[in-house]
């Protein structure tokens, strides 16, 4: 789970998406195929090969008054065509912390 | 209590309108994100796995209760109702909004609380012992060292702008609750032969992925002449200090790649420039800082209280008063140590009502003031003996009276992958399953003094390199993998723990420290044989053995 922040090259070796946070509150959220921000994964596009990652990340980085640090990720697609995140990092960020929050508790 | 002048207020007012500005315009893309950035870092702004985050500044780890009730506020009007107190005096809120942080601060403003030097390659808050000023047997209250380091440092140009950041840590105690040995800077307040006050210099300590022990550079340098000898240290890191490598751009790096002798000449030359400058400090300065330390009215009390004595017959209080209660400077005070650390929760966190209640409690029994320590806990530095059985009942009415510090479930643990971007692995789940383990307090107790410290990831903000029982996550092949060290202290004996094999699997990890204890306890010569004296006596080779012999 390297921080994708220290991603160098774009290489990736299965259904990605790009995902950043929202610049102003901060929140999870997707690049979409309507070139808008998303917090919703099923809404997020998807790419299958480094030339579209790289011109989908590129459009992303310049949209930077809407989500800020945009990246790509891997995700996994059912086949039931659920999209889901492809490591436990990008699961933590998309269903919050794995353990009980203390005002929750 | 130290209370702030005109100078100070007008300084964080002004650094909240600024930030202010900073925030619309980056909101309206007048800046962007790059430019931004430095901006937010420097406001105690970070970037995290879920949102924004905001660390909040705790100078010297001293808060006021009107200063505790604002950080309450802040958790629960502009957050989810939780603040996470750190290993540096500070207190970090995980779900801030940027459009609202700036109202944030203003509300911090009003009690004298900011964010500055929390983040970014400048001089970071200066830390020191959470007893400052009631500890038995201090030299004098550090944190008036303290605050004349954070008044020279603060916006200081020359400190702002650094290769990497900078932190400085004071004791004024022969034991060392500061960790002042992991610092770029320690400082320990001492006396020469003439009764004058000074410090010993240590220079260089550090963890994260090249941890080392601080070394001294100076065995006595007088007190009016710290900061000179502080800002010819930070000239030399700034001229030699590597810019062109995040990871080798620490002064910890400088200090070992020239050699102790070398750098310390190297200052030294430097300190003789502008030691007799205007960095050479009055002593109408620090009079003027102590006087703005206020102390308690101390009654005249007996030792050994009714209330105490009569309490003492149950046993739940007496586990507590053992762990938590502490000796005071002052006959018939006790220091008290609130736990922040319950059987099953996140080390460090605390909720806002918790906080208000706690502020309640200090006005009642501290004379209004909480402290935070490095290990994650708070204290109460002022509490009247006859007042501890009252003090331990509500507290654990609030869920803070856990018997455990300085015990096995004491553990202090970095945010790790459950909230910090740069995580590899979770900490606080592992934590968690630790105290579950060893929930049982007669075994905790008969394990005695253990530190266990856990970081997510190798920057080590969890300090696992100096827990007697250290665990750094890790990832491998798409896995969280847990490295498992001891031998590890951050007190006066400062160590670094020794790695005692491969890692394990996060599901393995509390069957391993398990298998440690359980050495451990059948290792010791006597019931009095600290976990940390029976691993200096044997080494690590019998614990290894213990864990890996059938894994």
């Amino acid at each position: 789970m390297t921080s994708p922040l220290e991603q160098k090259k774009i290489k990736i070796a299965g259904p990605s998406v790009v995902t950043a946070n929202r610049t102003w509150d901060g929140i999870v959220v997707y690049r979409t195929a309507a070139k808008g921000w998303s917090a919703d994964l099923s809404e997020a596009a998807i790419v299958r090969n480094s030339d579209e990652a790289k011109a989908l990340l590129a459009e992303s980085v310049a949209d930077d008054v809407g989500a800020i640090g945009p990246y790509i990720a891997p995700v996994q697609i059912g086949a039931d065509g659920k999209i889901v995140p492809g490591n436990l990092r990008e699961q933590i960020r998309r269903t919050g912390v794995t353990i009980g929050q203390p005002a929750q508790v | 209590m130290y209370a702030y002048d005109e100078i100070d207020r007008t300084l964080v007012n002004e650094r909240v309108s600024e930030f202010r500005d900073q925030v619309k315009r980056r909101l309206s893309g007048e800046l962007t994100e790059d430019e931004f950035k430095i901006l937010r870092l420097q406001n105690g702004v970070y970037l995290q796995l879920h949102a924004y985050m905001f660390r909040v500044a705790i100078p010297y780890g001293t808060l006021a209760t009107n200063q505790l009730r604002a950080l309450a506020h802040v958790a629960r009007k502009y957050d989810r109702g939780y603040g996470h107190f750190t290993t540096r005096q500070n207190i970090q809120f995980n779900w801030i909004k940027l459009a609202e942080l700036p109202d944030a601060l203003a509300d911090l403003a009003d009690v004298g609380i900011h964010a500055m030097q929390t983040s970014g390659n400048n001089m970071r808050n200066v830390t020191s012992d959470q007893w400052a000023g009631v500890a038995p047997g201090e030299i004098e209250d550090p944190r008036i060292w303290s605050e004349l380091i954070r008044q020279h440092t603060t916006l200081h140009p020359e400190f702002s702008f650094l290769p990497r950041k900078f932190k400085i840590a004071i004791t004024a105690s022969d034991h060392d609750r500061a960790a002042i040995k992991i610092h770029d800077i320690g400082l320990k307040l001492i006396r020469n032969e003439k009764g004058e006050t000074g410090f010993e210099v240590l220079v260089g300590g550090g963890l994260g992925r090249t941890p080392f022990i601080g070394k001294t550079i100076k065995h006595f340098v007088h007190g009016r002449d710290i900061l000179s000898y502080i800002e010819a240290i930070l000239r030399v890191y700034n001229q030699y200090g590597r810019r062109d490598n995040i990871y080798k751009a620490r002064i910890k790096i400088l200090v070992h790649e020239l050699g102790i002798e070398k750098f310390s000449r190297e200052v030294e030359e430097e300190w003789q420039h502008i030691r007799n400058s205007s960095l050479q400090i009055d002593d109408e300065v620090i009079e003027d800082i102590r006087s703005r330390f206020t102390y308690p009215a101390y009654e005249k009390l007996p030792h050994m209280p009714d209330e105490l004595r009569q309490a003492a017959a149950d046993p739940d209080f007496e586990a507590w008063r053992k762990n938590s209660v502490a000796p005071h400077k002052v006959q018939g005070y006790s220091i008290v140590t609130i736990s922040l650390k319950p059987i099953g929760g996140p080390p460090g966190d605390a909720t806002a009502e918790q906080m208000d209640a706690l502020a309640d409690l200090a006005d009642r029994y501290s004379f209004g003031e909480i402290r935070v320590g490095h290990e994650q806990n708070l204290a109460l530095p002022h509490v009247a003996k006859r007042d501890l059985p009252a003090l331990w009942k509500a507290l654990d009415k609030l869920g803070l009276a856990t018997p455990n510090v300085n015990l096995i479930t004491d553990i202090i643990a970095c945010p790790g992958l459950d909230y910090c971007s740069l995580a590899n692995a979770r900490s606080i789940p592992i934590a968690q399953e630790l105290t579950r383990r060893f929930a049982n307090h007669e075994l905790a107790n008969l394990i005695g003094r253990l530190h266990i410290n856990i970081s997510g990831c190798i920057n080590a903000c969890g300090h696992h390199h100096v827990g007697h029982i250290g665990i750094l996550g890790v990832e491998k092949n798409g896995e969280e993998v847990y490295q498992i060290t001891i031998g590890g202290r951050a007190d006066e004996n400062a160590a670094l723990g020794t790695l005692i094999g491969p890692g394990v699997k996060f599901d393995e990890v509390a069957d391993v420290i398990e298998d440690v204890v359980e050495a451990y306890l059948a290792l010791r010569e006597r019931p009095e044989e600290l976990f940390m004296d029976t691993v200096k006596r044997l080494g690590v080779e019998p614990f290894k053995e213990r864990v890996y012999a059938t894994r």
